[in-house]
């Protein structure tokens, strides 16, 4: 009890701290990508950029239009950063530690739906954008908002058909589950390729990241949802969206790409313990970098259409991963592993 | 265990009353989706993981999004809300109250059975869920999504005649 305890509270710190350094990543990276040197005035390399712009977001006036509607405009940004936030628990970010013949997972909760939580929790994060959106009183934000919901709802379905597939071979809902089926070094990446690109795209478009940022469009809707935001509401919508990010990575690496697997690791005759710690740094470094391939893509491709963007959500994924999903079914049929 | 039955018991029968009551209709829709949330907590006491979720997913996910969705397009609120006459909240007051006493009756009986299983833990486990779906109630459950298929192909074609007239 007590260790779960520390061990959530340790996961929410690191979570907020990833958080906070990513949106110096992505600064370092956009700089990098345009040849520039990005921040590099507050401390060595810049790196207490993130500290001072906390402060800053803090500081600035906490401005509420007088048209808003005040609870629902409160209510937004704390429920998009509360999802964000609740859905670390069922990760499994390393194996099973053992001392003094005490075992400590370094997974918060294992519950037998951990993916299906994980969707849940994201399908309820769309209300923080909707609610506050729409009670900033404002076109932009209402079209923010507007955009926000059909198009996280159009591509929850893609992702979780693309989910179906991968869970007809690995036959387990639950994130432990599935990342314990990788480590014999079979990567489901290698058994569901069309899958992953499919779960990769679907995790663009649910973090709202470029290129399918529309919601936040600044070109055509000033901000987005939040529009009307300030000071550090403003700052937990984006908090939310890079803690969303974090997550998604986490998510991308433990179901595809072996979560804390090491190939190979199993036969150097290493200590458990040890093994575990590696593991856990091993997730880390996939974690990081498709903390780096979300940044990669936004600052190369350009922003898509709304018509683009719903066409291929609907007319593109969808139909894709419901092929996938019978192509899957035909091969576990035709190699036996199910009896008809 | 019992204290966060009362507790989720409390909020599912706050929050539904909140839905009828509330003036605005966003704060009905909010309410809605409060009460939705509590018993998803209620089906987690049980042990209902995978229906927890799943009405998580589908019922707070997606059709109250789109509940909420088409009453932020409309921006519905007072003014716009119809109002009623007199003849018709008496009538719809007398139909209710009938509807209740037939509900009470029905269940009355209802409340006298014992749980079937109540040892068995595991009853509410996706696995179980899948078997008894797939296994014992096939037929239903095929026919349901014949159902939801027909649905799908009827607002297609809606959509499609709204489309070609205007």
């Amino acid at each position: 009890m007590l260790y779960t305890f520390i061990f959530l509270s340790v996961l929410l710190l690191i979570t907020l701290g990833v958080a906070a350094y990513e949106t110096y990543a992505e600064r370092k990276v956009a700089a990098f990508m345009q040849d520039r040197i990005g921040p590099d005035r507050a401390g060595p390399f810049g790196l207490f950029q993130p500290l001072a712009d906390g402060v800053k977001m803090f500081m600035k006036e906490d401005f509420v239009p007088s048209t808003a509607n005040k609870k629902l405009y409160f209510m937004g940004p704390a429920i998009a950063m509360t999802t964000a936030l609740l859905t670390g628990v069922v990760i499994p970010w390393g194996g099973t530690l053992h001392f003094g013949g005490e075992a400590y997972s370094l997974q918060g909760a294992d519950p037998g739906i951990g993916i299906l939580y994980i969707f849940a929790m994201v399908s309820i994060g769309v209300y923080g954008i909707m609610l506050g959106g729409w009670a900033s009183n404002n076109k932009y934000a209402l079209y923010g908002a507007i955009r926000a919901a059909s198009q996280m709802v159009s591509y929850e379905l893609a992702m979780g058909m693309s989910i179906v597939a991968l869970v007809m071979t690995t036959g387990t809902l639950s994130l432990s589950g599935i990342v314990n089926g990788q480590l014999d070094g079979t990567w489901n990446v290698f058994v569901q390729p069309l899958g992953v690109l499919l779960f990769i795209t679907c995790a663009f478009a649910e973090c709202n990241r470029a290129p399918f940022d529309l919601p936040e469009c600044e070109t055509e809707l000033v901000g987005g949802y939040h529009t009307e935001f300030s000071s550090m509401k403003l700052g937990f919508y984006l908090f939310a969206e890079y803690v969303n990010m974090f997550i998604s990575s986490a998510v991308i690496s433990s179901l595809y790409f072996g979560g804390y697997d090491i190939p190979f690791v199993d036969q150097t005759g290493m200590a458990s313990n040890l093994v575990v710690i590696l593991g856990t740094l091993a997730f880390f470094a996939k974690v990081c970098f498709f903390i780096f391939l979300f940044m990669w893509i936004r600052w190369t491709l350009p922003r898509f259409r709304y018509d683009q963007l719903m066409n291929l959500g609907w007319k593109k994924l969808i139909p894709l991963a419901i092929l996938n999903i019978l192509i899957t079914g035909g091969y576990m049929v035709f190699n036996g592993q199910v009896k008809l | 265990m019992q204290y966060l039955f009362y507790f989720f018991a409390a909020i599912s029968i706050i929050s539904a009353l909140m839905v009828v009551s509330a003036r605005s209709p966003i704060n009905s829709v909010i309410a809605l989706i409060v009460c939705f949330l509590s018993i998803a907590g209620h089906y987690i006491l049980l042990n209902a993981q995978f229906l927890a979720v799943v009405h998580i997913i589908v019922y707070t996910g997606a059709i109250m999004v789109l509940f909420l969705f088409v009453i932020m397009l409309l921006n519905l609120n007072q003014r716009t809300e119809p109002q009623k006459k007199l003849m018709t909240r008496i009538a719809a007051v007398v139909a209710g109250g009938a509807f209740l006493l037939t509900l009470l009756g029905a269940t009355r009986q209802g409340l006298q059975i014992a749980a079937v299983n109540p040892e068995d833990a595991s009853v509410g486990l996706v696995g179980h869920v899948g078997m008894a779906l797939f296994k014992d109630y096939l037929l239903p459950f095929e026919v349901s999504s014949v159902l939801f298929l027909s649905a799908m192909v009827g607002a297609m074609m809606l959509g499609k005649k709204e489309k070609a007239t205007a």
